[in-house]
C-alpha cells in the first residue's frame, strides 16, 4: 500500500504551506498558505482511510468537511482582505499590526 | 418637722417603693414641665425669634418664668412638709437587665437646684434682655441660653447617671455654642474649643465611672446606687474607688477643679450673662452636684479617695484663688474667685461635708451672679473689660456700686450676710471631720477672697475714672436683676444657721435631708463662735489691706492699681506706712507666689496642653502620613504596582504581528513534536 | 394584607429593580418622567417598608424565626432556594436603607454631579437599591452572595463614572491617575478581593452540611446545625477567616479600610452617602447574621481579634482625621472610627454588644450620611473641599452652618443625639463581655474606646472651627450663596428628626432588636442551650 508516499506528500504540502504563513507578507498569499495546510491534511486524511478501510468512510467525511470549512473560510477571509485593501490600500500583513496594546 | 423625718425613714425602710409612692402632689408629678419649656423656647426662638420684638428674649423669659412658679411652689411644699417623688419612663431595655430611663426627680437637692436655676437664671435672662440689646444674633444668644436652660434642669432633675450624662454634654454644648457666640474671632472659638475638649476628657471619667457603677449595681438610678451603697452591697464595693474616682474626674471637669480649671477663665470669652449664669452660678456647680448625687457612694463604700479629693480641693481653692490677685480683667478676677469658691464646695462635699458644700453652692449662686452682673453692666457702660480702664464709677453707677459691694462682703463672708454662714459651716466641717491644715488653708483662702473682692471694688468704683467716653447706669432692666440678687445675698445665710429651727419650716439642712437614703452627714448643732471669728478676722484683714492698698489716694485723686505705686509716689508711702509694710508682705508673697501660678497656669499647666495638643496632633499627621498612606495603604497600593509592572512586561510580547504569532505556535508544534518523538 | 404577608419582602427588595426597568425605556431628555419614576418606585418601596413596620409583630421575638418568610425553589441542583425573610435584627437596617435612598433620590432632584445623565445615574441607584434591600432580608447565602456583590457594579459605575476628576498621585506608581478611576478600581477590588473569600467560606459550609443531612445555602437550618454546635475546629477556624474577610473589607476594618477615604472623596454625593450610611452596614450585618448565629463558637475564639481591630480603628481613625485636609476625606475616616465601636459590640459577643453594634449602625447611617450631603452639597457651592479655604461658612449660609454645626455635635457623639448610643452601651458591653473572654482585652479597649470619644470631639470641632465659624476667607468676598434650597431641606430635616428622635427615645429601634438580640446570644453562646440543640440534632 503507498501509504508513505501520501504521507509524505502531504507533509511536504504542510511545510510550504507553513513556510508561506510565516514568510509572505501579502494576505492573500498567506491564506492561501493555510489552503496549501488544510489541503496538506486532507491527503492525510484520504490516504489514512483508504489505508485503514472504516465502515463509515470516516476519512473521506472529515476531508469534505474541511473542505467546506476552508471554503468558508476564503470566503470570509478574501472579504476581509477586500475591505481592508479598499480602507487602506495595502494588503501587507506588517501595516496590520493593530490588534495590540 | 416630724412628717418629714418620718418621711425619710419610710423610704429608708420601704426602699425604692416609697420613692415611686411619692408625697409631691400635682406639682411633684408635673415638675417635668420645667424641663421641657426650655427646649419649647428654643426651638420657638430659633424658628420665630428674628421677628419678635426681644428677639425671641420675651419666649426664654416667659418659660423660665413659668418653670419658676413650679420651683417656687416645690421649694415651700419642701420647707413645710418635705416632698419626695420620682417619675420615670423607659426609653430603652436591653435584654432583661440593662434599662434606660428618663424622667425627673423631686427631692431635697433637686428641689434647691429647680429653685436655684430658674430664679438666677430669670433674673439673668431678663437682664440679658438690656444687656443684649442691639447685639448681633440675638435670637440665636436666647435660643442657646434656653438649650442651656433646659439641659442644665435636665441635669438637675436626672435620676439616674444616663439622664445626668445627657444634660451634661447639655450644657457642655450651650457653654461651647455662648463662649464662642462671637466667632468670628477665631480666638472666642479656640475658647469655647478648649472649654469643650477639656470637659470632654472629664467626660471619659464620668462616662467610665458611670459604667463601673452602673454594671455593679445592675441600675444607673441614683436611687438604687443610694440604697446600694447604704447596705455596703458587695458588687458596688469592689468597683466604689475605681468608680468613685471616674466620677470625680468628670466633676473635675465641669467644676473646674485644679489642674482641670484651666477652661474657666478663658470661658469669659462669651457675653456677661453667660458668664453670669453659667459659668458662675449654676453649670460649674454640676460637679459639686454630681457628687452630692452619689455621696452615698463616697460616704459608705469610697472612703479611700476622701483624702485626693480634699487635697485637689484645697489646691483649687487657695492656688487658683491667688490669681485673682494680679488679673486685669474683671470677669478674670471673678472667674478665679469662681474657681476658688467651687475648690471650697468640692473640699466641703469630699470631707463629708454634704450640706455645708451644698449650701455654699446655694449662697455662692446668688451673690456670683450678682457680681458677674455688675461687671456686666460696668463693661456695658465703659465697654472694657479691664479694670485699668475703670474707676471712680461709684457716683455714675450706684445702684450697680451699691449691689456689687454687698455681693463682694458676701462673697468675702463678712457677717450676717450669706457666705458668712455657708463658709462658716464648711470651716466647722473641715475641722470637726479632722481635716485641719486644710481647715487652716481655708481660712487663708477667706483672706485672699476678701483682699481681692477689694481690690476689684477700689479698682472699679473708687478713684478717678480712666477709660473713655461718659459712662451711665445701666438701664432699669440690667439694675433690677441686681437688686433682685443682692437682696437673697443678704439674707439666705440665715437659713442654715447651725441650731437654728425656723418656726413652721426649721432649716436649710433638713430641707436638703428629704431623700430616698439619709446619710450621716456632719452639719454643726451649734455656731462654733471662735472659729468664726478667726474666718471673720481673717476676711476682715483681706479686705482691710486690700482696700488700704487699692483704695483711692486722696492727695493725688488717683487709683493705685498696681503694686508698683508706691515706688512711683514716694510721698504716698511715707504718708500711709502701713500700707506700705503691707504691700512689703503682700508684694513680696502673694503676689510672686501668684504670679509664679499665673506663670505655671500659662506655661506649664495650659503649655501641658497645648503640648498634648500638639503631639496628639502630630501623631495624627504621622499615623496618616506614615502609616496609612505609606505603610497599611502601601501595601495594598505594592501589590496593584506589582500587578501593573509584570502587566506592562509581558504585553511588549503582544506586538499586533500575527506571523509572529503563529510563528510562535509553529515552534511551539515543533517542541511538542519533538517531545513526543524523543521522549515518549 | 394577606397577601402583604408572602408579597412584601419580594415587592421592597424588587420594586427599584422595576423602577429601573422602567427608568431602561423612557427618553433620555425626558427628566420630569425620569425623576418621579424613581422617586415613585424607591417611596413605594419606602411606603411597603412602612407597611411592614407596622404588621410586624414585636413581641418576644425567638432568634431564627422569621417574619414575612417566602421560600419558593430557585437552583434546584444546589439546592438554593429563593429564601427571605425579616427579624428583629434587619428590619431596621431594612428600613433604614429603603429610607435613605427616597431620600437621595429626592436630594438629586437638582444635584447632579457632572457628566449628569440622570437616566443611567438613577437606574444605577435603583439597582443599587435591590442589591441593599436584598442583602438585609436574603436567608439563603447563594441569594446573600447575589445581593451582595450586585451592589458592587452599581456603584464601581457612580464613582468611576460621576467621580471626581481631578488626578492624584499614588505612591508607587510614577504617572498619575484620575481620582475617581484610581478609587473605583480600588473599591472594586478590594471588596471584590474579600468576597471571593466570603464565597469560599458558603462553599465550604455547604459542603459540610452534607454532613447533617443534605446540603444546604439555607441561613436557617445553618444556624440550627451552628449553634447546636455543628461546625468545630480548623475547618470552622478558616470558614470564619474567609468569612471575616468579606465582611470586614465592606465595614471597613482596620487595616482594610484603605479603600473606604478613597472612594468617598471620589465618589458623587449621593454615592458617598448611600456607600456610608448603607453598604458599610452590609458587612457589620453580615457579621451579626452570619458568622455569629452560624460559627458561634469560632466567633468567641476570633472575638479578641477582632475587638483589637476595632480599637485601633476607633484610635487610628480619629488620629487620622486630625490630619485631614479635605472636609470629605475627614468624613470618611471618622466612619472608620465610628465603624469601629459598631465592631467592638459585636467582639463583646453581649446583647448589650449587639444591640449597641445595630443602634450604632442605625446612627451612623442616619449622621454621616447627613454629613456627607452637607459635605456635597457645600463642594457643588464653594468648588472646593479644602478646609483651608473654606471658613465662616455659617455666616455665608446660616442654615446650612446650622444644620453642619448639629451634625458634626451628633457625630461626635453627644448624648441626647443618635450618635450617643451606640457609642456608650459599646463601651457598656465592653466592660462585661461574654463570659470567658478576656476581660483586659476588653476593658482595656473600653478606656481606649472612651479616649477615642475625646478625639472624636477633638477632630469634629476642629472641622467647625475651620470650615464653620470664623471670618469668610477674602476669596468669597463678594461670593453670594445660595442657602439650603428645599430639595435639600427636605432630604435633610426627616434625618434631623430621627437623630434626635432615637437619640431622646432609642426605644425605637431596640423595641424591634431587643428580643431577637438576647434570644441569639442565648442560642449561640449559652452553653445549655447549645447543648440542648447539639442533642436534638443527633436526634434528628
Amino acid at each position: 500500500m503507498l501509504l508513505n508516499q501520501f504521507l509524505v506528500l502531504g507533509a511536504a504540502l504542510f511545510a510550504f504551506g507553513v513556510y508561506g504563513l510565516l514568510v509572505r507578507r501579502n494576505v492573500v498569499l498567506i491564506l492561501l498558505s493555510v489552503e496549501l495546510m488544510l489541503n496538506a491534511v486532507n491527503i492525510n486524511l484520504i490516504a489514512f482511510e483508504s489505508y485503514l478501510v472504516s465502515a463509515q468512510a470516516v476519512g473521506q467525511v472529515f476531508a469534505i468537511f474541511v473542505i467546506t470549512v476552508a471554503a468558508a473560510e476564503v470566503g470570509i477571509g478574501l472579504a476581509i482582505v477586500l475591505m481592508i485593501f479598499r480602507n487602506r490600500k495595502s494588503a501587507n500583513v506588517d501595516d496590520l499590526s493593530l490588534m495590540r496594546w | 418637722m416630724v412628717g418629714m423625718r418620718a418621711l425619710v425613714i419610710a423610704a429608708e425602710e420601704g426602699g425604692h417603693g416609697a420613692v415611686e409612692a411619692g408625697t409631691g402632689g400635682f406639682w411633684a408629678d408635673t415638675a417635668g414641665i420645667m424641663l421641657v419649656l426650655p427646649f419649647v423656647a428654643f426651638l420657638l426662638i430659633l424658628a420665630f425669634g428674628k421677628r419678635l420684638k426681644y428677639k425671641g428674649g420675651e419666649l426664654a423669659v416667659g418659660a423660665l418664668a413659668i418653670n419658676l412658679l413650679w420651683a417656687t411652689v416645690l421649694f415651700v411644699l419642701n420647707m413645710t412638709g418635705g416632698v419626695l417623688d420620682q417619675t420615670t419612663f423607659e426609653i430603652a431595655r436591653i435584654g432583661s437587665d440593662l434599662v434606660f430611663e428618663l424622667g425627673w426627680v423631686v427631692d431635697g437637692l433637686s428641689i434647691m437646684m429647680y429653685f436655684l436655676v430658674n430664679f438666677v437664671g430669670l433674673l439673668v435672662f431678663i437682664y440679658a434682655l438690656g444687656y443684649m440689646e442691639g447685639d448681633v444674633r440675638v435670637d440665636w444668644f436666647f435660643a442657646a441660653f434656653s438649650l442651656f436652660a433646659g439641659a442644665m434642669l435636665v441635669l438637675v432633675g436626672a435620676p439616674n447617671l444616663i439622664q445626668m450624662i445627657i444634660g451634661w454634654e447639655g450644657v457642655g454644648l450651650a457653654s461651647y455654642f455662648l463662649i464662642g457666640f462671637y466667632w468670628e474671632d477665631l480666638d472666642n472659638v479656640r475658647a469655647g474649643n478648649k472649654a469643650f475638649m477639656t470637659n470632654k476628657v472629664a467626660d471619659v471619667g464620668l462616662i467610665l465611672g458611670t459604667i463601673l457603677v452602673g454594671v455593679a449595681i445592675g441600675s444607673f438610678d441614683f436611687s438604687e446606687l443610694s440604697i446600694a451603697a447604704a447596705e455596703h452591697a458587695e458588687a458596688l464595693g469592689a468597683v466604689a474607688v475605681a468608680g468613685g474616682l471616674l466620677l470625680f474626674f468628670g466633676a473635675m471637669g465641669k467644676s473646674a477643679q485644679f489642674p482641670l480649671h484651666i477652661w474657666l477663665p478663658d470661658a469669659m470669652a462669651g457675653p456677661t450673662p453667660v458668664s453670669a449664669l453659667m459659668h458662675a452660678a449654676t453649670m460649674v456647680t454640676a460637679g459639686i452636684y454630681l457628687m452630692a448625687r452619689v455621696f452615698p457612694l463616697f460616704q459608705n463604700l469610697a472612703q479611700d479617695t476622701r483624702g485626693l479629693m480634699v487635697v485637689i480641693g484645697a489646691i483649687t481653692l487657695f492656688a487658683i484663688g491667688l490669681l485673682a490677685l494680679v488679673a486685669d480683667d474683671i470677669k478674670k478676677v471673678l472667674a478665679y474667685s469662681t474657681v476658688s469658691q467651687l475648690g471650697y464646695m468640692m473640699t466641703a462635699v469630699a470631707a463629708g461635708g454634704y450640706t455645708a458644700g451644698l449650701f455654699h453652692l446655694f449662697t455662692h449662686a446668688f451673690f456670683k451672679a450678682l457680681l458677674f452682673l455688675g461687671a456686666g453692666a460696668v463693661i456695658h457702660a465703659v465697654h472694657s473689660n479691664n479694670m485699668s480702664d475703670m474707676g471712680g464709677l461709684r457716683k455714675e453707677m450706684p445702684t450697680t456700686y451699691w449691689t456689687f459691694v454687698v455681693g463682694s462682703l458676701a462673697l468675702a463672708g463678712i457677717i450676717p450676710l450669706a457666705g458668712f454662714w455657708s463658709k462658716d459651716e464648711i470651716l466647722a466641717t473641715l475641722g470637726h471631720e479632722g481635716y485641719t491644715a486644710v481647715m487652716w488653708i481655708a481660712i487663708a483662702g477667706a483672706f485672699v477672697t476678701a483682699f481681692y473682692m477689694a481690690r476689684a471694688v477700689a479698682l472699679t468704683f473708687h478713684g478717678t475714672y480712666k477709660g473713655e467716653g461718659h459712662p451711665h447706669e445701666a438701664p432699669r432692666v440690667m439694675t433690677a436683676p441686681l437688686v433682685g440678687l443682692a437682696i437673697p445675698s443678704i439674707f439666705v445665710g440665715i437659713l442654715n444657721i447651725p441650731g437654728v429651727d425656723w418656726p413652721g419650716i426649721g432649716n436649710f439642712t433638713e430641707w436638703l435631708g428629704v431623700r430616698v437614703v439619709p446619710m450621716g452627714d456632719y452639719h454643726p448643732e451649734g455656731i462654733d463662735w471662735s472659729l468664726a471669728a478667726i474666718g471673720l478676722v481673717a476676711a476682715g484683714a483681706g479686705l482691710a489691706l486690700g482696700w488700704l492698698i487699692f483704695s483711692r489716694d486722696r492727695a493725688t485723686q488717683k487709683a493705685r492699681d498696681r503694686f508698683e505705686v508706691p515706688a512711683l509716689y514716694p510721698l504716698l508711702r511715707q504718708k500711709y506706712f502701713i500700707d506700705h509694710a503691707a504691700l512689703g508682705v503682700v508684694g513680696a508673697t502673694t503676689g510672686p507666689i501668684a504670679r509664679f501660678i499665673d506663670w505655671t497656669n500659662t506655661y506649664i499647666i495650659d503649655g501641658i496642653i497645648n503640648l498634648v495638643g500638639g503631639v496628639v496632633k502630630a501623631l495624627g499627621e504621622f499615623v496618616y502620613g506614615t502609616i496609612d498612606q505609606r505603610a497599611v495603604d502601601g501595601v495594598f497600593n505594592g501589590l496593584s504596582a506589582v500587578t501593573d509592572g509584570a502587566g506592562s512586561a509581558v504585553r511588549r510580547l503582544q506586538t499586533g504581528r500575527v506571523q509572529q504569532y503563529a510563528a510562535g505556535f509553529v515552534a511551539g508544534a515543533l517542541i511538542l513534536v519533538v517531545v513526543f518523538v524523543l521522549i515518549v | 394584607m394577606e397577601w402583604f404577608e408572602t408579597w412584601g419582602l419580594t415587592i421592597i427588595v424588587f420594586l427599584p429593580l422595576v423602577g429601573a426597568l422602567i427608568l431602561g425605556v423612557i427618553p433620555k431628555d425626558n427628566e420630569d418622567a425620569l425623576k418621579t419614576t424613581g422617586l415613585v418606585a424607591t417611596l413605594l418601596a419606602f411606603l411597603a417598608s412602612l407597611v411592614l413596620i407596622a404588621q410586624f409583630d414585636y413581641s418576644g421575638g425567638v432568634y431564627n424565626t422569621y417574619q414575612f418568610e417566602v421560600e419558593e425553589s430557585w437552583i434546584g441542583a444546589i439546592n438554593a432556594n429563593y429564601h427571605v425573610g425579616v427579624d428583629g435584627i434587619s428590619l431596621p437596617l431594612l428600613v433604614l436603607s429603603t429610607f435613605v435612598v427616597v431620600l437621595a433620590v429626592i436630594y438629586s432632584w437638582n444635584h447632579w454631579d457632572e457628566p449628569k445623565n440622570p437616566k443611567a445615574f438613577l437606574i444605577l441607584m435603583l439597582i443599587l437599591a435591590t442589591g441593599m434591600n436584598g442583602t438585609f432580608v436574603a436567608l439563603d447565602l447563594v441569594l446573600f452572595f447575589i445581593f451582595f456583590e450586585v451592589v458592587l457594579l452599581p456603584m464601581y459605575f457612580m464613582i468611576g463614572i460621576w467621580g471626581d476628576k481631578s488626578p492624584r498621585k499614588v505612591p508607587g506608581f510614577s504617572k498619575l491617575f484620575e481620582t475617581r478611576l484610581y478609587a473605583a478600581i480600588k473599591f472594586f477590588l478590594f471588596t471584590l478581593f474579600g468576597s471571593a473569600f466570603m464565597l469560599l467560606g458558603f462553599l465550604a459550609l455547604y459542603f459540610e452540611s452534607g454532613n447533617f443531612g443534605e446540603r444546604t445555602f439555607d441561613i436557617v437550618e445553618l444556624t440550627r446545625l451552628g449553634s447546636g454546635g455543628a461546625f468545630t475546629g480548623t475547618f470552622a477556624f478558616l470558614v470564619f477567616g474567609a468569612m471575616f474577610l468579606g465582611f470586614a473589607v465592606k465595614v471597613p476594618m482596620w487595616p482594610f479600610h484603605t479603600w473606604l477615604p478613597d472612594a468617598h472623596t471620589a465618589a458623587p454625593t449621593v454615592g458617598s452617602v448611600l456607600l456610608a450610611a448603607i453598604l458599610l452596614k452590609l458587612g457589620s450585618y453580615g457579621f451579626i447574621r452570619i458568622s455569629l448565629p452560624i460559627l458561634p463558637q469560632e466567633a468567641v475564639n476570633w472575638a479578641p481579634a477582632i475587638a483589637i481591630l476595632a480599637v485601633i480603628g476607633i484610635i487610628y481613625g480619629s488620629l487620622a482625621c486630625l490630619a485631614q485636609t479635605d472636609m470629605k476625606r475627614l468624613i470618611a475616616f471618622s466612619s472608620v472610627g465610628h465603624m469601629g465601636f459598631v465592631m467592638l459590640g459585636i467582639a463583646t459577643m453581649t446583647d448589650v454588644g449587639i444591640n449597641a453594634a445595630i443602634i450604632g449602625m442605625v446612627a451612623h447611617g442616619l449622621i454621616t450620611g447627613l454629613l456627607f450631603f452637607l459635605a456635597g452639597s457645600m463642594s457643588h457651592r464653594y468648588h472646593t473641599r479644602e478646609m483651608s479655604r473654606l471658613g465662616g461658612n455659617i455666616k455665608l449660609m446660616p442654615v446650612m452652618g446650622g444644620i453642619l454645626a448639629f451634625t458634626a455635635m451628633a457625630s461626635l457623639g453627644l448624648p441626647g443625639l443618635a450618635g450617643f448610643w451606640g457609642e456608650f452601651m459599646a463601651l457598656v458591653s465592653a466592660y462585661n463581655p461574654l463570659e470567658g473572654l478576656s476581660l483586659g482585652v476588653f476593658r482595656t479597649s473600653m478606656v481606649l474606646g472612651a479616649v477615642g470619644t475625646v478625639l472624636t470631639a477633638g477632630y469634629m470641632l476642629w472641622m467647625l472651627q475651620r470650615v464653620n465659624l470664623g471670618e469668610p476667607p477674602n476669596e468669597w468676598e463678594g461670593h453670594t450663596f445660595h442657602d439650603v434650597d428645599r430639595y435639600e431641606a427636605a432630604a435633610w430635616v426627616p434625618l434631623i428628626v430621627l437623630i434626635v428622635a432615637i437619640g431622646f427615645f432609642p426605644k425605637v429601634i431596640f423595641t424591634s432588636t431587643t428580643d431577637t438580640v438576647t434570644s441569639l446570644v442565648d442560642m449561640a453562646f449559652d452553653p445549655e442551650v447549645t447543648a440542648a440543640l447539639g442533642s436534638l440534632m443527633k436526634g434528628g
